[in-house]
């Protein structure tokens, strides 16, 4: 589990995160939601460490990951998995090599068994014979799909994903979310989406945390979200007619 | 202002590139890979550039030597020292900072751009290291073998140059290219050369490396790297050569 406490974070006056603060449970999905420009990315790029807060604590299963060297630190991120927006595929490596890159930098196995492990991986997310392609010959949801499989390959306690829908079909969107959902389920990952995608959020939402201006408005999951009474969260999700009509049927 | 705060940064970033290294096995066939990247892939452009730069320089040596007295073996000697000493460390630094410094910056500001370098550092791995390191070295490692072929090549088009058009024989030629020789010029060449190689690399890579936004930038970043480098090289060359030769 990941526990982040009152974490700041700021550029010149600008306050990116104020006070914000989240409980994000082992073997759950647990969304991070807010618009955009509302600090939901800074909030996932300060957890991974790639900005450092200016106060609050983050502890991973109670490890502190602001008041550690720089080794410690590393040590952490390799029980990390991140899929990025746009994949973050290496484009100068075939996919096997993308996703046989982190077991070898970290994992120490010979060639046979990274092999074995980059085509387990790859069937883990559906996807047959393009180890020897590059990212630029793959569609965007198998580029998600790829950089998910390099997420994984090191079997990581916590997995983070930016905005995995984003510039997906409504149909390729839910089968990567149903992958994250399973993969979670299935080896008792802490997964933390961060996402706009309503429907992500009705499908998957174990565990919401919404964001506004920094600061945490809102917690709960998808099966009290429609109904929360929560004014800020409620102009959030109501902004669209689609939602505005869901809202009138309930 | 801006100037000291771009300086402190890379220095900063110069830090993150020599420490908190990453194990040795992963850097050898980086570094391999670069060498064919970024050194054996200018094997063309550079000796094609320093052939008509020899030629170049014979004519106009010849063409300056008007005296009847002066030997002809001269537009050899002058030939050699010019490409040595300058022509080809300076120039083809110069070349090679467009060429192989705007591959470096662009290629890294759009690994920056693409959160690719995120990607990197999210798995644990210094990143400016990772991908910085085994450019430096294989920079350094390959310009002075690019340097030599370029000193030879230049010596060839100028005796091409002086061959056909008759205005210094092979015979003179030859021996102006020996007379005199002396082996401390060519440590000063690569020495140079070697310098030149750390700040195309270093200082393309360090504006490739700290590009933010997007496509628009990565272009500028590029653009900024190879500016710098080039006044850099002019810079150094002074400092180097007052220091070495003066």
């Amino acid at each position: 589990m990941i526990e982040v406490k009152n974490i700041n974070k700021s550029f010149a006056d600008k306050k990116v995160l104020n006070n914000f603060s989240g409980y994000f449970e082992t073997g759950k999905m647990n969304l991070i939601i807010g618009k955009s420009g509302s600090g939901k990315t800074m909030a996932v790029k300060c957890m991974l460490g790639l900005f450092s807060v200016d106060s609050g604590d983050i502890l991973f299963n109670g490890r502190d990951f602001i008041n550690i060297s720089e080794y410690e630190k590393t040590k952490i991120r390799q029980e990390i998995g991140m899929v990025f927006q746009g994949g973050a595929l290496f484009d100068s490596m075939t996919i096997e090599d993308n996703i046989m890159f982190p077991l070898k930098m970290f994992s120490g196995l010979n060639v046979i068994d990274m092999i074995d492990r980059v085509n387990f991986c790859l069937n883990r997310v559906n996807l047959k014979n393009v180890n020897t392609l590059f990212p630029s010959e793959l569609s965007g949801g198998m580029q998600k799909r790829v950089a998910i499989a390099r997420a994984i390959a090191l079997k990581p306690k916590y997995l983070f994903c930016d905005e995995p829908n984003s510039g997906l079909d409504p149909s390729t969107a839910t089968v990567i979310d149903n992958l994250l959902k399973e993969i979670t389920y299935e080896y008792n990952i802490t997964t933390v989406i961060n996402t706009h995608d309503m429907n992500s959020v009705m499908e998957i939402g174990d565990n919401i945390v919404y964001i506004e201006d920094g600061k945490k408005e809102w917690e709960g999951d998808n099966r009290n979200f429609l109904s929360s009474g929560n004014k800020k969260l409620n102009e959030f999700i109501f902004s669209s007619k689609l939602f505005k009509k869901l809202k009138s049927a309930i | 202002m801006e100037f000291f705060v771009t300086t402190g940064r890379y220095i900063l970033f110069l830090k993150n590139v020599f420490f908190r290294l990453e194990s040795r096995r992963v850097y050898f066939p980086k570094i391999i890979q670069e060498i064919h990247e970024l050194g054996m892939s200018s094997i063309g452009f550079v000796s094609f550039i320093s052939i008509f730069v020899g030629a170049v320089v014979t004519l106009q040596i010849a063409y300056n030597l008007e005296n009847p007295l002066l030997p002809t073996y001269i537009i050899g000697l002058s030939s050699r020292d010019s490409l040595v000493l300058e022509f080809s460390p300076t120039m083809i630094s110069l070349v090679l900072a467009g060429k192989i410094g705007s591959n470096i910056a662009s290629s890294l500001g759009t690994m920056r751009v693409t959160e690719q370098i995120d990607a990197l550092e999210v798995m644990g791995i210094n990143s400016a290291s990772y991908l910085v390191l085994p450019k430096i070295i294989a920079v350094m490692f390959i310009n002075p073998f690019l340097i030599i072929l370029s000193i030879a090549l230049g010596l060839v088009g100028g005796w091409l140059a002086g061959n056909i058009t008759g205005i210094c024989p092979t015979e003179d030629f030859l021996v102006g290219v020996q007379y005199e020789f002396i082996p401390f010029n060519i440590a000063y060449s690569l020495l140079k050369t070697i310098i030149f190689g750390f700040i195309i690399t270093s200082v393309c890579a360090f504006f490739g490396y700290t590009t933010k936004g997007g496509a628009l930038e990565v272009g500028q970043s590029s653009t900024k790297g190879v500016v710098y480098t080039s006044i850099l090289i002019i810079i150094f060359n002074y400092f180097i050569t007052s220091l070495l030769l003066s």
